[in-house]
């Protein structure tokens, strides 16, 4: 059962106080747009064997949606940080290079 | 004969007698037996029969590892099967019975499979159940269910109860041997939080047993000052009787605490999981040694060398007067030596080994025992008891050399680290060729949340023999000085799979590898034959390993059997993989508190007091408790709605609705929001005002729908369906923190505030009328409006909202003032024949008006447009959630199944969920369809059977009569009409 | 205002900790820009105390405010000024975006005490204890149910969760709290 610091609160909320939301950074894709991407939008998902990007809310704690960096295979947590970007923040980007040599970025 | 010893026992307390029985005879023991030393002491070897041949069986170990001796404990409600006697401490007036047998322990019908064993091989199910097919269902089936399965099932409600605990550590120790005792100590010097666990009663693990001293004083003197020690330290916890159960993600450990088992009734809970989250775990846990496979291993008698030992040394008593020693290795030369020192005889010590020399068979030798150096055991004679072995050569086939009298035998084929904690998680192991066992591999261990190991394994565990080696690998991995002990020097063992090494077919047979599951070398070695080359497989295959054992006694020389068949290395075949929990834990355990009245939270309403003394039959909406229908004295549920229903639609009604979920939406955006939110506009809903609304997920499909009302210029209260509450405000704080973080909107779920009180019928505003305070006037308060006052004395807001199609207010009110103005306007309203009613006569009343209800004419795949419900769309909006989903090509089909009103044509009510019929088949054979019945009730107002439906072109085949066959054969016809059954003008709500 | 009850109207159990529901208790819920000077001079006058720190609790005289989230301050006031205190925050807020609601009416609060009236919690709650700082609000899961605890008093919880799980709650912390049922002596 995973353990995950909310970045709002500072909490280091167990899984069940957490509620899972899938994957992180996802563009939304509205009215106007292709089928192919509506269908990309709505339906794929990664599968990672290793660095995945996914969303958390602190669901039993402050509420706040959370984003987090996480090997999918060793469930090493390389961060958390607060859900409002379009991407995972610099430093953390840095980290998980320097932990996955072969990762080839989160988008 | 087992009997107790005239003296020693270290954990027994002679001036404590107990009583207890077994299989009704009854027996005594002491304080500090386990079961297991009880049941022998007074001389009960036989304990149990094997699964699959029932062939005799009794004690092989003495503690967790035990594969056979598993009882029925207890009676009527702390009835428990499948309990391990070696782990069951003996308490006065404990009752056990033997299992998996018929009709008597003594004597039973199933060892006839014994007889026949040579035709139930590994894969025997799978080989023999396939055909004929029928006979599966009707023959093999019902003869494997009356014979297969451990222990019988409790019939009694458990008398015991159960609960959770949530533990935090830096360092978890698991198992208080030296080894674990040591860690512990170390790591509280260093000012660390420390939980050290022992599965036993007892602190100190073999090393008393074994005759270990540490720094010149024996073992248990250090245990005890140890133990002292640690718990004069605030920053360490001891807890005995705790088992780790399982390793699980980001240091996650269960373990399982066994606090009432031994006291039965005493008022403590019986158990208690631990939920604990560990910063680090070592695990202390030990070795447990391995059998030794040889013709006739299994009878009773025959037992683990370290076991016998524990036995006697422990608990006084003698598994028999006469006992062979049989080994690959020195360590169960100390079996020898402590039955010699009990004034036991041993009859040989019979070694595997060509030349056997060293302290501990010298010290043997001394005591005049002899020793058999490169012999093995060709076969144990007896049944039910030991009564002899033959002897033979280890390099041979079988010849009897000799023919020695016992009824014991104390094997020991090494020691195979306890390694399930540490490989639970994902932490790899190593193939010790020297020690023939497998260690947990350092460079590969389980790792936690930041990446690092979170387990680290010490002494025995780890690999680790003597008390010198094991003192001295705890000194390593955590630090500080190792204790001197006094251990000697022992000679390398020699593995030994199978004894002798070149034994034939017939005393494979006879060799036992799982004593539990009945899985036999020869099985394993068919296994291998027939293609099952992953240990895996075999393991599926020919059930080794399975059930409780878990690759605890039979792992080891199961695999090693394995490998040879297929001519390959023990590494290159691997280990089954170690699943929790380590031994079995009980239900209760896992269950916790989770159990009668809190098995999950019932959520109930400000006036739910009021309703269960009033015939309240209730229903679970989410995890609300609803009242379905008021009864009175003798009337029955369906009589209770219809006069519920005649009474709302002819007089007056009242309705809880207090569940209806309620959310604040507030901001300089909050109209906004609400736009992309619902298919409709809200942001232009006057205040003062309600609108209808419907939400829909992103792939388009109805989610949920309520009244919208404007509270003031930057307020909404959204209502949601009972069951949706926190759902959609979920929902609405997703989108705004993780995409329109930059709105100006502020979400808040006040459902719980407010008591909510529907009065409908024709008599409903005579109703407020007299409860007073307010204009509920139709000019002061028109449909579709709400108004803030004082009603009844209660603060209240009131809203001209009807989902019964009657004249109706919805009251809302402090929660804490909901009982009060629920009573007041039952007071109230009595002149005028107000009635409660339940959810089922609002269910029915809504579908005579033809209203939608989430989750019945919606369930996913659902679109507002198949509900005719475009009325309620934006068409104007450029985007809201769904909407793009909306616009697919099958969405937008024609084709799609719509909604209608369906009637039967003599008056009956439609099955629920029963489908319409359509001309010819689908790929598959089956009939086509072309419609489905989505709400169904009687109508009382209408006297009849209404339904409603999604049907093909629905909309434009009014009229038209189709057929939906039922369960049992019978065909409704219904005819398609429109979805308004009642009131089609709206005459009635708007007075 | 003499027509409201609590939800369990006192309802208490005594094991080696005692559990009382508290009554009825004015809580309001303030969401805002908890760094605006507005706000902070707001919730001084309405509850006695100053904005607390992220996951701190502060109470006086029966007065004060807990952080929730980064937005959101749980306003504590006895129960009759609670309507009082959300118009007067309401008023003092009114230019600001900021929304506040009475949710007095929604939520049960207990009180757990006794020396070991951690060990009651500690049951229910996957939350460390021991480490819980003097001030803290914990919001967390007891048993099935959302939860905000903290430590009132020495010995004493204050378990905050909602209304309608009232019986549920007391049902779980009164299990919990059985004599003979002590997770350790001290």
């Amino acid at each position: 059962m995973l353990i995950l610091d909310c970045p709002y609160c500072g909490v280091k909320a167990e899984e069940t106080e957490l509620q899972a939301g899938g994957e992180a950074h996802l563009k939304r894709y509205g009215p106007g747009s292709s089928d192919e991407e509506f269908d990309g939008y709505m339906f794929m998902r990664k599968n990672p064997k290793g660095v995945h990007f996914e969303r958390w809310r602190h669901a039993y704690g402050c509420g706040k949606w959370f984003l987090a960096a996480r090997c999918t295979a060793t469930l090493e947590v390389f961060g958390t940080y607060p859900a409002q970007t379009s991407a995972p923040p610099a430093d953390l980007q840095a980290k998980i290079k320097s932990k996955r040599p072969n990762w080839e970025g989160y988008k | 004969m087992s009997t107790r010893l005239p003296k020693g026992g270290r954990l027994i307390d002679r001036t404590k007698p107990l009583n207890f029985t077994f299989n009704g005879r009854r027996m005594q023991g002491y304080q500090g037996d386990t079961l297991a030393s009880a049941l022998l002491g007074a001389d009960q070897m036989l304990l149990g029969r094997s699964f699959k041949y029932h062939r005799p069986r009794g004690l092989v170990a003495s503690g967790a590892e035990e594969p056979n001796a598993l009882v029925g404990l207890g009676t009527g409600s702390r009835f428990e099967p499948n309990q391990r006697v070696t782990t069951t401490e003996l308490f006065e007036g404990a009752s056990a019975a033997s299992q998996n047998h018929w009709p008597s322990l003594e004597f039973d019908v199933g060892a006839i499979n014994n007889t026949f064993g040579r035709f139930l091989p590994g894969g025997f199910y799978y080989k023999t159940f396939m055909f004929p097919r029928f006979a599966w269902k009707h023959v093999f089936e019902p003869v494997i269910r009356q014979s297969a399965g451990l222990g019988k099932v409790p019939q009694d409600r458990d008398a015991d109860r159960y609960e959770y605990a949530y533990g935090f550590a830096d360092l978890v120790v698991v198992g208080g041997g030296v080894a674990g005792l040591a860690a512990a100590l170390q790591a509280g010097k260093e000012g660390k939080r420390v939980l050290l666990i022992e599965q036993t009663a007892h602190w100190g693990g073999r090393a008393p047993v074994d005759g270990v001293e540490i720094d010149g004083r024996p073992a248990e003197d250090w245990v005890k000052a140890t133990v002292e020690a640690l718990g004069k330290m605030a920053n360490v916890t001891l807890r005995t009787r705790t088992m780790a159960s399982g390793l699980y993600d980001h240091g996650y450990l269960l373990a399982y605490e066994r606090i009432g088992d031994h006291t039965p009734g005493d008022g403590r809970p019986r158990h208690r999981l631990w939920r604990i989250r560990a910063g680090h775990v070592v695990t202390a846990t030990g070795a447990i040694e391995r059998p030794l496979s040889f013709a006739g291993n299994d009878i009773p008698g025959v037992m683990l060398a370290g076991a016998v030992r524990d036995y006697v040394v422990n608990w006084a008593v003698s598994p028999g007067d006469r006992t062979v020693v049989v080994t690959n290795n020195d360590d169960a030369y100390r079996t020898a030596l402590a039955l010699t020192e009990a004034g036991l005889i041993v009859a040989a010590v019979v070694d595997a080994r060509a030349s056997v020399t060293g302290a501990l068979p010298d010290a043997v030798r001394a005591k005049g025992i002899r020793v058999l150096e490169g012999r093995g055991i060709a076969k144990v004679k007896g049944t039910k008891r030991v009564t002899g072995v033959s002897i033979c050569a280890q390099a041979g086939e079988g010849a009897e050399i000799e023919e020695i009298d016992c009824d014991a035998i104390a094997m020991s084929g090494g020691w195979s680290p306890v390694v399930h904690l540490w490989s639970h998680c994902g932490g790899k192991l190593i193939w010790d060729d020297a020690r023939a066992m497998f260690r947990p591999d350092a460079a590969k261990p389980p790792t936690g949340d930041d990446g690092m190991s979170m387990v680290t394994a010490v002494g025995s565990a780890n690999g680790a023999l003597t008390a010198d080696e094991v003192l001295a690998d705890v000194a390593k991995q955590m630090g500080g000085k190792a204790a001197k002990t006094n251990s000697v020097a022992e000679a390398a063992l020699e593995p030994v799979w199978i004894m002798p090494q070149g034994a034939g077919p017939q005393l494979k047979m006879k060799m036992w590898l799982d004593y539990q599951n009945d899985v036999k070398v020869s099985d394993v070695q068919l296994a291998a034959r027939e293609g099952y080359h992953s240990v895996e497989h075999t393991k599926r295959y020919t059930t080794l390993g399975m059930a409780t054992d878990q690759g605890k006694l039979s792992n080891i020389n199961g695999l090693a059997v394995l490998s040879d068949a297929l001519s390959q290395a023990i590494p290159q075949t691997g280990t089954t993989t170690f699943r929790p929990p380590y031994t079995p834990i009980s239900m209760g355990a896992i269950a916790g508190e989770a159990r009668g009245d809190i098995f999950q939270p019932l959520r109930k309403t400000p006036m739910d007091e009021w309703h269960g003394a009033n015939g309240a039959y209730f229903e679970p909406v989410g995890l609300w408790r609803r009242t379905y229908c008021y009864q009175r004295p003798g009337e029955g549920v369906h009589e209770a709605v219809n006069r519920e229903i005649l009474n709302a639609r002819e007089k007056v009604g009242m309705l809880d609705a207090s569940t209806l979920g309620k959310l604040i939406v507030k901001g300089p955006d909050a109209g906004r929001f609400l736009d992309m939110l619902y298919t409709g506009v809200m942001s232009t809903l006057p205040v003062g005002k309600c609108r209808y609304g419907l939400m829909c997920n992103e792939n388009g499909f109805l989610s949920d729908d309520g009244v919208v009302v404007r509270l003031s210029e930057d307020t909404w209260l959204c209502h949601t369906t009972s069951g949706g509450a926190d759902r959609i405000h979920g929902w609405m704080e997703d989108w705004l923190q993780c995409e329109w973080w930059d709105w100006k909107v502020y979400t808040a779920n006040v459902t719980e505030e407010y008591a909510q009180i529907a009065v409908a019928g024709p008599n409903a505003r005579k109703v407020l009328e007299k409860l007073g305070g307010m204009d509920v006037s139709a000019e002061g308060l028109p449909a579709m409006e709400w108004r803030e006052g004082v009603l009844g004395g209660c603060r209240a807001r009131v809203y001209r909202i009807s989902f019964s199609g009657e004249l109706s207010y919805e009251i809302a009110v402090p929660a804490s003032e909901g009982l009060a103005l629920w009573k007041a306007l039952i007071a109230a309203g009595e002149e005028f024949g107000v009635m409660p009613y339940g959810t089922e006569a609002m269910h029915i009343m809504r579908a005579e008006k033809g209203f939608i209800m989430i989750g019945d004419e919606t369930d996913g795949t659902v679109i507002p447009q198949d509900l005719n419900l475009n009325w309620a769309i934006s068409k104007k909006k450029a985007d809201y959630l769904g909407k793009r989903a909306q616009e697919r090509s099958h969405m937008a089909s024609p084709d799609r199944w719509k909604l209608v009103g369906l009637e039967t044509l003599d008056g009956s009510v439609l099955p629920d969920g029963v489908y319409a019929v359509a001309d010819g088949v689908n790929a598959n054979g089956q009939r086509n369809v072309q419609g489905r019945v989505t709400s169904t009730y009687y109508s009382p107002t209408l006297k009849k059977g209404i339904a409603m439906g999604l049907v093909k072109h629905g909309p434009d085949r009014m009229g038209e009569v189709i057929d939906f066959p039922a369960d049992g054969g019978k065909v409704f016809k219904a005819k398609i009409v429109d979805q308004v059954f009642y009131d089609k003008e709206g005459a009635k709500q708007n007075v | 205002m003499s027509n409201a009850v609590s939800a369990l109207q006192g309802k208490s159990a005594v094991g080696f900790a005692t559990v009382t529901e508290a009554g009825l208790q004015g809580m309001i819920t303030l969401r805002g820009d908890l760094k605006s000077a507005k706000l902070k001079k707001a919730v001084k006058s309405a509850a006695g105390v100053d904005v607390p720190a992220a996951r701190r609790i502060t109470l006086k005289s029966g007065r004060g405010a807990g952080w929730m989230s980064p937005d959101e301050l749980l306003i504590l006031v006895p129960y009759a000024e609670a309507r009082a205190t959300v118009e007067a925050l309401s008023k003092a807020l009114a230019d600001d975006h900021h929304l506040v609601a009475d949710v007095s009416d929604a939520r049960a609060m207990f009180r757990i005490k006794g020396d070991k009236a951690d060990q009651v919690l500690a049951k229910l709650c996957p939350v460390d204890l021991k480490t819980l700082a003097d001030g803290e609000l914990r919001r967390t899961r007891a048993a099935q149910v959302a939860a905000a605890l903290w430590q009132s008093d020495k010995g004493e919880f204050t378990l905050v969760s909602f209304r309608s799980v009232a019986d549920y709650v007391f049902g779980a912390l009164e299990l919990s709290a059985r004599s003979g049922s002590e997770l350790s002596a001290s």
